[in-house]
C-alpha cells in the first residue's frame, strides 16, 4: 500500500469521527432546546 | 468561575460562543489540513505518513485535555458545589472519548507503515487506551447517577482518581523507552522544522475550537433537558 493510503485513512477517521460528534451534540442540543421552548410556550 | 455559576448567565455567553467556536474551528481545521496535505514537505525519514501528525497529535492533546477538564469540574463540584460542574463533566466526557478514540485509531494507522505493526503494548499506547476505557466508565457512571437523581459525586470522584493516568501518559515516553517516539514539542521549544510545524499548531487550535463547541452544545442540551424535567415534575405535582 502507498503511504498516501494511510494518510487518507487517518484523515477520514479523524474527520468522520469529529463530524459525528458535532452532529450528535448539535442535534441533541436542538431537540432539548426545542422541547424547553415548546413547554415554555404552552404555559 | 463563580460568576458563571448561574445557568442563565452561562447560557447568555454560551449561545454566541457556540457559533463562533464552530465557525473558527471549521475554518482553522480546513486551513491546517489543507496546509498539512498540500503545502508542507514530506519528512526525510517517514515520508508522506508524517502528515498523519496533523490529526493524531491534536486528538491526543484533546483526549488528555478532556480528562483534565473533567478533573477540574470534579474539584469545582466537590469543593465549591458549583451547579454547572457536573453538567460540564458530563459534557466533556463524550468529546474527550471521541478524541481519545481518534488518537488511538490514527496512531494505529500511522504505526503500520512506520513501525510495521498496527498495535504494540507500548507504555504510551497502553496508557492512552486506558484513558479511553476510563472515559467509557465515566460516561456510564455519570449517566447511571443522573438517572437515579444523584448529584454526580461518584462520577466526580472517579474523574479525580482517573486524572492519575494523565501524568502517566505524559511521561510514559520517558519512563518506558519502547516504540513510541519521545516528546518533540513542548512549551520550551520544538525539534520540528517550522515548515512542518505550523499546520500542527493551526490544527490544534482548530480542533480545540470544535471540541469547545461540542462541549458547549452538550452543556446547553443538558441544561434544557433539566429545565424540561423540572417543569414536568412541577406540572405533575400541581
Amino acid at each position: 500500500m502507498s503511504q498516501w493510503s494511510f494518510v487518507t485513512a487517518a484523515y477520514a477517521v479523524a474527520l468522520i469521527a469529529t463530524a459525528c460528534l458535532l452532529l450528535w451534540a448539535w442535534s441533541s442540543m436542538r431537540k432539548a432546546e426545542a422541547a424547553a421552548d415548546e413547554l415554555k410556550r404552552r404555559r | 468561575m463563580h460568576r458563571f455559576a448561574n445557568p442563565a448567565r452561562f447560557l447568555k455567553i454560551a449561545r454566541p460562543a457556540t457559533a463562533w467556536l464552530l465557525l473558527f474551528g471549521l475554518a482553522l481545521t480546513a486551513i491546517a489540513l489543507f496546509g498539512g496535505l498540500a503545502l508542507t514537505p514530506p519528512d526525510y525519514l517517514q515520508g508522506e505518513t508524517v502528515r498523519i501528525m496533523y490529526v493524531h497529535v491534536p486528538a491526543a492533546w484533546l483526549g488528555m485535555a478532556g480528562w483534565a477538564g473533567i478533573a477540574a469540574a470534579a474539584v469545582a463540584q466537590l469543593v465549591w458545589r458549583h451547579p454547572l460542574a457536573a453538567v460540564a463533566g458530563r459534557a466533556l466526557a463524550p468529546a474527550g472519548a471521541t478524541f481519545a478514540a481518534i488518537c488511538l485509531m490514527t496512531g494505529s494507522i500511522w504505526g503500520r507503515p512506520t513501525w510495521g505493526t498496527w498495535w504494540e503494548w507500548d507504555g504510551r499506547l497502553t496508557s492512552m487506551l486506558i484513558l479511553f476505557f476510563l472515559y467509557l466508565g465515566y460516561i456510564a457512571l455519570a449517566e447511571a447517577e443522573k438517572e437515579r437523581g444523584g448529584e454526580g459525586r461518584l462520577a466526580a470522584l472517579f474523574g479525580l482518581v482517573g486524572a492519575i493516568n494523565l501524568p502517566i501518559i505524559h511521561y510514559s515516553v520517558l519512563w518506558w523507552r519502547t516504540l513510541h517516539q519521545g516528546q518533540s514539542l513542548s512549551l520550551e521549544g520544538s525539534s520540528i522544522e517550522f515548515s512542518i510545524l505550523w499546520p500542527l499548531l493551526v490544527s490544534a487550535l482548530g480542533f480545540t475550537c470544535l471540541f469547545g463547541a461540542a462541549v458547549l452544545m452538550r452543556m446547553r442540551a443538558e441544561l434544557a433537558q433539566a429545565k424540561v424535567e423540572a417543569r414536568m415534575r412541577r406540572a405533575a405535582a400541581e
